[in-house]
């Protein structure tokens, strides 16, 4: 019954801060002054020369239609919610006409998430692990130095990372390309072979930086752990350092781990967004760098409404584990 | 001032260090009289490092170390004014949440607990696409401002629940204090702490937004941050052209910079909790 309150309550919170979020993308661009509309016209003007008055507003009517721009403000709220927010329909994209803006993000979101999901993980996985060795035996002077490295790589933006690295292994090195190239025609086995060689450096860029953050939080929360009256009580029972380790200090500190992944996930996406785009690797990152260099406001809106979806079904999903992983939580 | 040296750890002396060296670059050699460095065509073109220009110039003829002490400027001002906005706007919502209660509490918090959790760099990218890099500095420090004050504002609330229920508190109510007065007089103290930790934090994550959007080209277009540094010398091909000292000094620059932040207010943190240990 407890289980059932507390579940309702998260799912209600869920809803509520999609609703909030995308709300604020919809009317915050209707406040600014510029019209993508009337942009468009005169960026086809600039390039194609002055267009004849009629001729104009005909297509000003129909740009308007397409980007959902008819009508008044609630109108278009009421229908960019229903279509755009609950059947993921945006329209069709600008930049790659007619093709809809649904269908562009279904094929690019997979590269997201398999390369953010992947480096998330192993970053929380790898991180946790060298923190626990780290916080342990905090003492000893491996363990500073390992903190020292943590604390240089992670303050440093996504970017940058990105950057030195491209630098110096696909341009100094050349142990990759430059940009990454994904073989859509040649079968399955040079498909995953590009798609492998395209995912290394990004991945290994985000992994450096994730995995700095959870050495770092893991090092001192199991380094107060281990100073707690329960594992000096069990050391003096005789227990082994690697059951106190595992079953007294990590099991201790790593519930707070779960949270802060929970909310990590918004920065990891915006991480992955930069990265991306860094190395041309094809996901929501690069769509949304492409949508903005043409204008694609159909596009940009699109990706923008997923990864909100995106981020906080994952924060959710995280939040409705934790119960499960802290026997000391009873959903109050 | 020399027993808080003896007293302070290694990060909060290094950080310190660091980010006043950073500090001294940007509020004071930036006044020293100079060409703008902004302005192309100043100089020869493609200059390597010499006496007079400290890391060359630019492709265009602009002096790399004025550019470099230029961007350090812009870009602290930038972490500074989103940083002062953001903590202050975050610590009075979070007073006001956590000392009326109810239901203005409630409808607050589920406004800034969407903020916290809602990834900012998409919005972030929709609103200054919008812009399309005509925005100026103050424009953007607002657009980054609006993600800077949700996560304080939380940690205030709750801090201001805890601090509400001490006996002080009660005393000073029934002596007649107003609740303004108590909580600039009793809990503003306990905040200011946290605040400074925070205010440093918010200063680099500005920063780093803002660094992030210049590398998509949404900055302002004329406006020399570090980010923008970057952004200009990867469109002006200086990797490919092997410009280390033009493309690696804002790299370099911006490295050094986080780090020292980073240090000083994990520092910073260590030495106020050891303070309090006391």
């Amino acid at each position: 019954m407890k289980f059932k309150t507390f579940f309702l309550q998260r799912i209600l919170a869920w809803a509520l801060t999609i609703l909030i979020g995308v709300t604020f993308i919809f009317f915050i661009p209707r406040m600014f002054p510029s019209d993508p509309v009337e942009n468009m016209i005169s960026q086809m003007e600039t390039r194609s020369g002055n267009m004849a008055p009629e001729e104009k507003d005909a297509l000003r009517a129909q740009l308007r239609m397409q980007f959902g721009l008819d009508g008044s403000l609630l109108e278009q709220y009421g229908y960019y919610l229903s279509h755009g927010l609950l059947r993921f329909d945006f329209g069709p994209s600008l930049m790659s006409y007619p093709e809809s803006v649904g269908s562009i993000i279904g094929r690019n979101l997979p590269y997201t998430l398999m390369l953010s999901l992947t480096s998330t993980l192993l970053a929380w996985v790898i991180g946790n692990v060298i923190g626990l060795l780290a916080g342990f035996r905090k003492n000893k002077r491996s363990s500073k130095i390992l903190e020292g490295i943590a604390i240089c790589i992670y303050p440093i933006p996504y970017f940058l990372v990105a950057l030195v690295l491209q630098i110096v292994f696909a341009f100094v090195l050349k142990w990759f390309p430059l940009q990454a190239t994904i073989q859509a025609n040649g079968g399955f086995g040079a498909w995953l072979g590009s798609v492998v060689q395209a995912s290394i450096l990004p991945a290994v860029s985000m992994l450096l930086l994730g995995t700095g953050w959870w050495i770092i939080s893991m090092k001192s929360l199991a380094g107060t752990t281990s100073e707690e009256d329960y594992v000096r009580y069990a050391r003096y029972r005789g227990l082994s350092e690697f059951t106190i380790g595992t079953s007294y200090v990590l099991r201790n500190s790593i519930l707070t781990q779960v949270t802060a992944l929970a909310m990590s996930l918004g920065g990891v996406f915006g991480g992955s967004i930069m990265t991306e785009i860094i190395f041309g690797y094809p996901g929501v990152g690069t769509l949304i760098q492409k949508a903005i260099l043409q204008s694609d406001y159909n596009m940009i809106l699109g990706c923008i409404t997923i990864s909100i979806v995106a981020i906080s079904t994952a924060t959710l999903i995280v939040d409705l584990i934790y119960p499960f992983v802290d026997p000391r939580i009873r959903y109050s | 001032m020399k027993k808080f040296w003896k007293v302070a750890n290694f990060r909060l002396k290094t950080g310190l260090i660091v980010t006043l060296i950073f500090v001294i670059i940007g509020f004071v050699v930036y006044f020293f009289p100079h060409k703008d460095p902004f302005i192309s065509n100043s100089y020869p073109n493609n200059l390597g490092a010499s006496a007079e220009h400290l890391l060359g110039t630019t492709s265009l003829g602009q002096d790399v170390a004025w550019l470099l002490v230029e961007a350090i400027h812009n870009s602290l001002m930038i972490g500074l004014i989103v940083a002062t906005i953001g903590t202050v706007v975050g610590v009075l919502i979070g007073l006001l949440a956590g000392f009326a209660g109810g239901a203005l509490d409630r409808v607050l918090m589920i406004i800034t607990d969407t903020f916290v959790v809602i990834p900012s760099l998409p919005i972030l990218i929709m609103m200054t696409s919008l812009m399309k890099g005509n925005s100026t500095v103050v424009v953007m420090a607002l657009v980054l401002a609006m993600f800077a004050w949700a996560w304080p504002s939380r940690q205030i609330r709750s801090m201001a629940l805890t601090i509400k229920e001490r006996d002080f508190i009660h005393t000073a109510r029934f002596s007649g204090e107003s609740t303004m007065q108590i909580v600039v007089t009793e809990i503003l103290p306990f905040a200011l702490s946290w605040s400074l930790s925070n205010f440093m934090n918010a200063t680099l994550s500005a920063i780093g937004s803002e660094s992030s959007l210049a590398v998509l080209g949404l900055s302002p277009g004329n406006l020399v941050s570090l980010g923008n540094m970057i952004q200009w010398a990867r469109n002006y091909n200086a990797v490919l052209a092997q410009r280390w000292l033009w493309i690696g000094s804002p790299i370099i620059a911006t490295v050094i910079l986080f780090i020292g932040l980073f240090l000083l207010i994990t520092g910073y943190n260590d030495y106020q909790s050891m303070k309090r240990g006391r």
